[in-house]
This record gives structure tokens, sequence and C-alpha cells, in this order.
């Protein structure tokens, strides 16, 4: 990207990397279904896509996820929103909010499957859930977040709460929305593969359990990879949007403030 | 000019801003801190008065009060008659930091309280234009406001506050923030626009100089509780260039300040 000697660099180190693999896993003669060499990885990548074996399952993985980000992020901020203007629905919710946040939420995942079925409605829910609190607590601190003087300027304008809500608190959180956005992305995806590897018919997920049962590791390696492009491409995505609705604050820097701890999966 | 309709204001004959007795009491008594205590003043249609003192001495309260921003425990504000309960549209603010939205560029920063007013839209744009041009922005108008030196923004920060013609401008240590060289730059540029749109001004400073370089009455006040020292017209002529801050008159306008705000323990 930036000067094409540590590019090259970078790559080497990779490619070397890889090399060590492979000649580790013959020297010292490790068995194919404790750790594959990188070479069996890419043949079994290559081999899944052409059988036509993953095409299927990442399609399903990737609705799962798309339509759990858009539920649990748009109901994360409604109530976001709700929970940052007004004090008294803070107060009631707060002890929901403060126990569902201490938890993991993919420990709920088996009593999901149980209520919503094997199918896409359980998956779908299931990411949602654990992608609706990186974005609810992002849009309560954003909407918060507004400085004392720009509110005072507002309100010296005779401003409306509505006015101050759309010219002011909103565009103020954008930073946090879209990093909280960008942390529910990947919790989507989380979420989908935990609720697939308790039962599902299809899906990425599924699919490492199976091999995992039929100890073919590299398939789980060849899976892993995917995952993770998956991932890649996913969060690329809104970072695309944000650089696009937040160009003022172009370095993430009021974003890098709300990377929260309550921010679990 | 408005004066002459009668439209804007019940009450013609009278000064502009009005305040009599104003007090003003954080928390609440017996244990309450006493910020302002009873301070008056009259200032007259398109007049530039400055308030200086110490920090502490409530100034930047009493500003609150008269932008609406905050209630007085008792006594009143008038601006063209009508006693100052809330914020209202015929008032401009200036705070101390320029205070812009940076998703906004320029020109909209300066169109905000057209925006929150609604306000007819070409003729605000004709008037955020001209506005523009009158501080020497012009080319800018597309910029955003991290672009923008602090002097210059500043200059949108003012601005903005004249685009819906309030009556009155508050001004709260505008400059504060700028560096002395700025400043100094900054206080010629805002003689300069007053003298063109000739409007009411309430500035608030904690710099001698700067009060007595701009404003025709300067009134000191003194900290805990906030009191009006002692209250003087400044008779310099204008246009005033920087030079005239070595001039004997200005030194003597200088001291008296120091001397009320000395007397009175304020000055530190």
């Amino acid at each position: 990207m930036r000067r094409t000697g540590p590019f090259m660099l970078r790559l080497l180190l990779i490619a070397v990397v890889l090399g060590l693999w492979e000649a580790g896993v013959y020297f010292f003669k490790i068995r194919m279904f404790i750790l594959p060499p990188p070479s069996q990885v890419f043949l079994a990548l290559y081999r899944g896509f052409a059988e036509d074996l993953y095409p299927g399952h990442i399609i399903v993985t990737l609705w799962e996820t798309i339509l759990g980000f858009l539920l649990g992020t748009i109901l994360a901020f409604v109530l976001g929103t709700l929970v940052a203007l007004s004090r008294r629905v803070e107060y009631f919710l707060y002890p929901f909010i403060l126990m569902f946040q201490a938890m993991p939420k993919v420990a709920l995942a088996p009593l999901i499957i149980i209520w919503f079925g094997l199918g896409l409605t359980s998956k779908v829910i299931n990411a949602a859930l654990v992608a609706f609190f990186p974005l609810m607590v992002n849009t309560i601190l954003g909407l918060r977040s507004a400085e004392e003087d720009r509110i005072n300027l507002m309100r010296s304008l005779d401003a409306s709460k509505w006015q101050i809500f759309w010219m002011l608190r909103l565009p103020n959180a954008m930073p946090y929305i879209f990093a909280g956005l960008e942390i529910a992305m990947i919790f989507a995806l989380i979420g989908a593969i935990v609720a697939e590897f308790i039962g599902a018919e299809k899906g990425l997920g599924m699919l490492i359990q199976t091999m995992n049962i039929n100890v073919d590791v590299a398939g789980q390696f060849s899976i892993l990879l995917i995952l993770s492009a998956i991932g890649l491409v996913l969060n690329g995505l809104v970072a695309l949007a944000r650089r696009r609705f937040v160009f003022w604050d172009a370095a993430g820097q009021a974003a890098t403030a709300t990377q929260t701890e309550g921010n679990k999966p | 000019m408005d004066q002459a309709t009668g439209l804007q204001s019940p009450d013609v004959t009278g000064p502009a801003i009005a305040v009599s007795e104003l007090s003003l009491i954080y928390g609440t008594r017996p244990t309450g801190v006493l910020a302002l205590d009873r301070i008056s003043f009259d200032i007259s249609d398109g007049a530039f008065v400055a308030i200086v003192g110490p920090s502490g001495c409530g100034k930047s309260t009493l500003l609150k009060i008269l932008a609406g921003l905050l209630p007085a425990t008792s006594g009143q504000a008038k601006l063209r008659g009508t006693a100052i309960t809330g914020p209202r549209r015929d008032i401009g603010v200036v705070f101390q930091s320029p205070v812009l939205f940076p998703w906004r560029d320029v020109l909209s920063n300066v169109m905000l309280p057209a925006d929150v007013q609604r306000l007819d839209k070409s003729e605000m744009r004709n008037r955020a234009l001209d506005l523009v041009k009158l501080v020497g922005l012009t080319g800018f108008e597309k910029r955003y406001p991290r672009e923008l030196s602090g002097g210059m923004q500043q200059r949108v920060g003012i601005i903005r506050a004249l685009i819906h013609d309030p009556a009155l401008l508050l001004m709260d240590e505008p400059f504060g923030a700028l560096d002395a060289m700025t400043r100094e730059t900054m206080n010629v540029e805002l003689q300069r626009i007053w003298m063109e749109r000739k409007k009411t001004v309430l500035f608030i400073t904690h710099s001698t100089s700067e009060a007595v370089f701009l404003a025709d009455r300067v009134i000191a006040m003194t900290p805990r509780p906030g009191r009006v020292a002692d209250a003087f017209d400044v008779d310099l002529p204008r246009p005033r260039p920087l030079e005239v801050m070595n001039t004997e008159a200005f030194g003597a306008y200088v001291k008296r300040v120091r001397v009320a705000l000395k007397s009175d323990g304020g000055l530190d």
C-alpha cells in the first residue's frame, strides 16, 4: 500500500511461515488429523469449491449473518435512542441491560435452538442477540456525547428538542454508531456460527462440526479461511460506509474511545 | 433603522438592553452561592459594551442569563422592552470556542440558525455569502471546520451569530483561545464588522485592553459575589487602529479598570 519494499517483505514473511509450516509437518511427521500442511488446506479449499460443496453453505451463513445483523442493529438503535433520550426508560431498562451485558450471549444459543428450531430463524435470532449490545451501548454513548457548548448553542437559537436530536445529537453520534456497527457485524457472524454448532441443517458452522466428526482437519482449516475472508469483507463494507457517512471523523477518533469492555459476544 | 418602523419594539425610546437588579444564586438558600449581586446597567441601541473582570466574577453567568439559557434568581433583563425569560430568536451568541459542527461545511455552519428557525433558504444563503465575504472567507464556503485555522473558525462563529439579523449580539470571550497576534487582528476585524453592521454588542472578556479597545462603554465586574465595580464611556475616535493602545488616553482607561478591579480585591 505504502512503499513496495515493506510490502514485499510482508509477502515474503507469509511465504516463509507457510513454508516452515509445510516443512515442519513433514519433518516432524505430524499426522494429518492433528495438523495438516498448508498444501492440504488449499487442496481442501479447492475441492470444496470444485465439488460445489462450499458455496451453498457460504450463502446460508452469510444470509443468517446479514439478517441477524440488520435485526439486531435496528432494534439496538431504536432501544439505545430511547434509553439515551429518556431517563425514565433508562431507569426501568437498566437492570435488564446490566444482566444481559454481563452474560455471554452465546450461552443462550442452545435455548434459542430449542425455541426456534434448526432452521434459519434460530440462527438469525442468535446473531441478532450477539450483535445487539455493541450497537446499543455505542448508540447511548454517542447520543449522550454531544458537548455542552453545542447544546447551549442550539438552545440559544431556540431549537426544539427534535431539532437538537436531528441536527446535533444524531450526527454527533455517528462515529460511535459506526464503531458499534463494525463490531456488531463481526459479532453477528460469531452468533450465526455458534448457533450452527448447536444444531443446524446447513451453513459453515455445521460444516465444521461434520468435518470434525469425520476427522477432516484440512477441511476445517479451509472453512476457517473462508470465515476469515467473510469477516474481512463484511467488516470492510461497514468501514466503507463509515468513511462515506462519517467523513469528518475519518480517523475514527471519537470511535476508538468506545471499544468498551461490555462488548462481549 | 428598525426602530423607525417600531415593528420590532414596543418601547422604541428606551435602551436596547435594560438590566435591573439582576441576582443569581447557585444552589438553594442558605448554602447557595451568590454569583451575581444586583447587577444593573443599560445598553443603548447600536452600542458596543464590554464587561471586563477576572474569572469567577460571574460575567459568563450574566451572559447565560441574557441568552435565556439560565433563569435569574431575582431582578430582570429586558431586550427592546420585553423581558428575557428563555432563548430568543432576536439574540445571537458567540461562544468561547467556535462551536462549529464538523459535519457541516462553512456555509451550512453559518446557516445553522436559519435552518433551526426555518427562515427563507435562498434569502439566507445570500446573506450568508455576504457575511462570508465580510470576514474574508470567500472561497472557503465548502471547506469543513477541521480545514480552518482557529482564527478562521471563530470568524465563522461570529457570522453565524449574525445570519438571522439579531437585535443583540452576545460574545463570551470569543478570542480567549486565540494566540495574542491573532487576537489583535480579530479585535480590529470585529470593530470593522461592528461598524458596518451597527449591532448592539455585549462583549465579555478578562482582558482590560481588549475591553477598552473595542467598547463604547466598559463595565468592570468584581467577583464573589459578582458586582459592578465601575462603568464608564470610552471616548476614543473610530475606527481605532491597534496603535491607539500606545496612547496616553488609552492607558488612562486601562488604568481606570485596573483601579476599579483592584480596589475591590478582584484582580490578582
